[in-house]
Formats: structure tokens, sequence, C-alpha cells
């Protein structure tokens, strides 16, 4: 028997997908419109000049840098972590587990200045970075190790369940075919856990890109050097330049909105294959 | 800016004639005459920029000059977004021309003084956690209350205040947001909070929190708290904010030439 429309077991996809659109055009897409809409009341000329500035190209390098270096590590560390809480029973696991979420849980500015406190040079950790020449608070270091802490719980979180599925049998399957070690966790582990870990790298990025709270006392805030993209926007609303704010923001929209895509187009494709492997 | 986009005050007071003006100016809800309202173009109180040094002034900085040499850490908030940072910018460059330079001189110097910030805060208050919490800086250049705040509630033993030869005058100007009031019917109590300030009994509250007071009376009555330091106003030496706005704070004007190009 074959029909025009696929059979689907429960009903209401025109309601489901009407609810969806209204509700993604509300939260999203109509704050985003009223984003480009005032920056049309710019000519090309002022537009160009507002994103194209020294000092908010310079900030470009850094949030864009930052983020992307921050989710990188993030998906190493984040990967090791969610392995230990999956794989591995230990006293406090639950309080361990409890901890990742924390980044989520506490607001920005608090996590912003505790950060600084700990990594001045009078903090507990700063005091002795500091002889050794490494300055964490007030540089882009700072800014890196504010977008790290964020970042993290993204990755855990999406790895975690993906990791708990995975059967252990696979990999002694690899092992008693003569597979060694780091030939199963290359070839059996990670086509496994690519497209978890594409997610949380991408979570983690678009949450480092828009971060503002908590980078802001720890960076120092220095011209040309460690000030973040978001920072250029409200220094702009400080002085009252709607349009030039929100031609900056445009342009990380659509730089965030790219790179977003093309990490979503690699973890699609990584799960194909990972499906024609099988 | 809130008020601006709607949220209902039925007074504003700031730091800097500009900030409302320019609310005048974008959305009407303050007449453009706020200024003759109220006594000395509606500004209740002024203070003044200040160093603050740590105890003893181990660098020795007594003036302006001293803030500009090489290796000092000044610590300023962004002029950008604070009214602190302007006045400081101003006060600096008020200084250069005073001293008989021309602008290229004022220029030069107030570069050398901002080549000396390591850390460039958001507002007044992140400038002095970073000089008070973090340690850093030899001197953080602020308004005169907020340095005697932090060196009686951080610590007198810690702080030295220091007044300079020549600092500019930071007048604080408050309005009443006409339209808001008269929408809802609060003109009365509005105007009356905003008179009150400068009454006696006002001038009084003001100057208990080192505001220096309009009324000649409470002046005196704690010029011990204030000592005598020579200022300028915007309008009289820098050609009004309007000129000021224009020439060093617009976008790609001198601040953010000078801070593009810090050495």
């Amino acid at each position: 028997m074959s029909r025009a429309t696929t059979f689907r077991v429960l009903p209401g996809f025109n309601l489901s997908l009407g609810y969806t659109l209204t509700y993604l055009s509300l939260i999203v897409l109509i704050p985003m419109a009223a984003v480009f809409l005032t920056t049309f009341s710019l000519t090309f000329e002022q537009f160009w000049a507002a994103i194209s500035a020294p000092r908010v190209v310079a900030s470009y390098k850094l949030s864009f840098g930052a983020s992307l270096l921050a989710a990188a590590i993030n998906t190493v560390f984040g990967l090791m972590l969610a392995w230990s809480l999956v794989r591995y029973s230990f006293p406090g696991k639950r309080i361990v587990d409890a901890l990742v979420d924390l980044p989520f849980a506490l607001p920005t500015a608090v996590a912003g200045i505790a950060l600084t406190a700990l990594y001045a040079k009078n903090g507990w950790l700063g005091q002795y970075l500091e002889p050794l020449g490494i300055k964490v608070a007030f540089t882009p270091l700072g800014v890196l190790v504010a977008l790290i802490f964020i970042g993290l719980p993204f990755v855990v979180r999406t790895v975690q369940p993906v990791l708990a599925d995975l059967e252990t049998e696979l990999e002694e399957a690899a092992a008693s075919l003569g597979a060694r070690r780091w030939q199963t966790f290359r070839l059996v582990i990670v086509p496994i856990l690519l497209p978890a870990l594409l997610t949380g790298f991408a979570l983690a990025f678009a949450r480092a890109v828009g971060e503002y709270g908590s980078v802001i006392f720890i960076a120092g805030n220095i011209p040309m050097v460690s000030e973040i993209t978001p920072l250029m926007i409200i220094t702009k609303l400080e002085q009252y330049d709607y349009t030039g704010a929100t031609a900056i923001a445009s342009v990380m929209l659509i730089l965030s909105f790219a790179l977003l895509l093309v990490i979503n187009g690699l973890q699609a494709w990584t799960q194909k294959r990972g499906e024609k492997g099988d | 800016m809130s008020v601006i986009n709607g949220l209902e005050a039925d007074v504003v007071t700031m730091n800097q004639a500009p900030d409302i003006d320019i609310i005048a100016a974008r959305s009407k809800l303050v007449s453009a005459d706020w200024r003759k309202r109220f006594p000395h173009d509606a500004t209740p109180y002024t203070t003044t920029i200040v160093f603050l040094v740590r105890k003893g002034n181990p660098k020795q900085i007594k003036d302006w000059d001293d803030l500009a040499k090489a290796g000092m850490q000044v610590i300023v908030p962004n002029p950008k977004t604070s009214g602190n940072g302007r006045y400081t910018y101003l006060a600096a460059w008020g200084h250069a021309l005073q001293k008989g330079g021309k602008e290229a001189a004022a220029r030069e110097f107030v570069s050398k003084l901002f080549g000396n910030v390591p850390v460039l805060d958001g507002g007044g208050r992140g400038a002095t956690t970073t000089f008070t919490q973090r340690s850093v800086g030899d001197a953080l250049v602020t308004f005169e209350n907020e340095a005697i705040l932090i060196a009686r509630e951080v610590g007198a033993d810690q702080f030295d205040v220091i007044y300079p030869s020549l600092s500019i005058e930071a007048a604080a100007p408050v309005a009443v947001v006409d339209k808001v009031v008269d929408n809802r019917g609060t003109r009365k109590q509005a105007e009356a909070y905003l008179a009150f300030l400068f009454s006696p009994a006002g001038q009084e509250i003001i100057a208990n929190h080192h505001y220096r007071p309009r009324d000649p009376a409470v002046f005196k009555k704690y010029a011990e708290r204030f000592p005598a330091i020579k200022t300028f106003t915007v309008e009289a030496q820098l050609g009004g904010w309007e000129n000021a706005q224009k020439t060093h704070f617009a976008d790609g004007a001198l601040l953010d030439q000078i801070m593009v190009n810090r050495r």
C-alpha cells in the first residue's frame, strides 16, 4: 500500500509545526530582526566605519579566537570528565557530578569576580603565578580562563548520555579482535562520540562568544588588547550610539551563525558516516 | 538610557550634564531648559577629581605630571563609559593646557597618562575594586567623595588622598522628567524632592556624603572636610560639554585616537 504522505503514529504535525514557527519567531526571530532593522538605518559607509574600526576588529579576534580555543580545551577536558563520571564510581561522585553544573547556575558576574580575585596578583593562585611571569587577571589569558569556566558543562552534559549508552562490550570486542588500546579509542569510541563532542563544542563556543558578565571583570578591558566584542557593544550603548551597537551586534550574529552552521554541518556529516559504518 | 527607552522615572540625577541633555534631545521627556529650573544650573553639589595612593605615598605622587611618568600604573575607568573617567581625562587635559601647552602638548600628556593605565574598568566602582581589592596600580584617579569613602570604608591605614594642584569641577545635575511626572501626576513630589536637595537640610546631607554643597553656609560649616583646591569647569575651560563631546569622546575623536595608539 502506498500513500502520498507518510503515515505517522501521532497526529498533529500541522499544529506542532505551527507552534514551533510561532514560538521561534517570537523568541528568536523577531528580536534578531529588530537588530538588523536598526542597523539598516545606517548608510553603508557608517555601517562599515562602525564594524571595521581597529578596536572593534581587535575585539573580534579576541572574542572569536578565545571562544574557539576555550571550546576546544573544554572538548578535550570535558570528554575526560564525562568519561570518569560515566565509567568509574568513586566516593563523592554525585557531588562532582553536581559541581559540573555550577557554571550554569552561578550568576556570571559572581564567576567573574571570583576568578579575578583568584588570579589577581594578590589572589590565591595569582600570587604564585605572577612571580613565574604568568599574568592571568587583566590579560587575554584571563578572558580564556573565564570562557573555559562557563563553557565546561556544555561539553560534559552533551557527551555524558552518549557515553552512558556506549556499551563496554564494543571495546571488549575490539580488544578481542586484536585492536590495541589507541586503535580502540580512535576507531571505535571517537567515531561514536564525535557528533556529541561537536555539539558540545558548538554550545560551549556559542555561549563563550556572547559571554559578558564573567569576562568583563577579569579582562582588564585594554583597547586593542583585551576588549571583547560584547564590551564594544556595551560601550557604544553607553554613548547612546544604538545603531553603532547594533551594527557590531549584527556582525557577531552573522559570524556566530556561520560558524555554528559549519559545526552543525560537520556534526550531521559525522553522524551519517557513523550510521553507514554500522 | 533606560529613561529614554521608557523607564518611568520621575527625576533623574546624573554626574554630568550631557546625560540629561541627551534625554532632552532624544526623547523630549525632559524640557531643554532644565538647567534653569533650579539654582546653579540645576546642580545641587559638586565634587572634584583627586588621587588615591597607597599609604605613605611610596611613589611620591603629588600632581598630574607624576601620573604620566614612565613606569607608573594609574587606575582610571573607561572615559567612554563612565563620568568618572571622563572627568579624569578632561582634568588631565586641562592641567596640560594650563601649563601653557597647546593642544599637541595636551594630547601628548594625556596619551602618556592613559598609557600608564593597566586595567580599564567600565565604571568608577570597578576601578575602585581593581585598585583596592586586587592591589593593581600606584594611584586611583577618582571623585573626591569616592576617594574619601574608600579611605574610610576600606581602611584609613591603607590609602592616602592626594589633592593635585589643579582639577576639574564636577557638578552633578538633576532634573524632573516632565512628561513622566505629568502623566503620573507626581510633579509636585518630584519638584519638592529636587528643591529639598538645595535646602540647608538637603545640603547638610550632601556634605555628609562628602560632596561639596553649593550653600556657602553649609560649605563653611564643613570646610575642614573639603581642602581648598583650584578647579576649572568644562564650560569655562573646554568650550562646554557639547564641544568636549565632539572633540574628545565621539567615535574616532581624540580619545579613540589616543587609546588605539597607546605606547
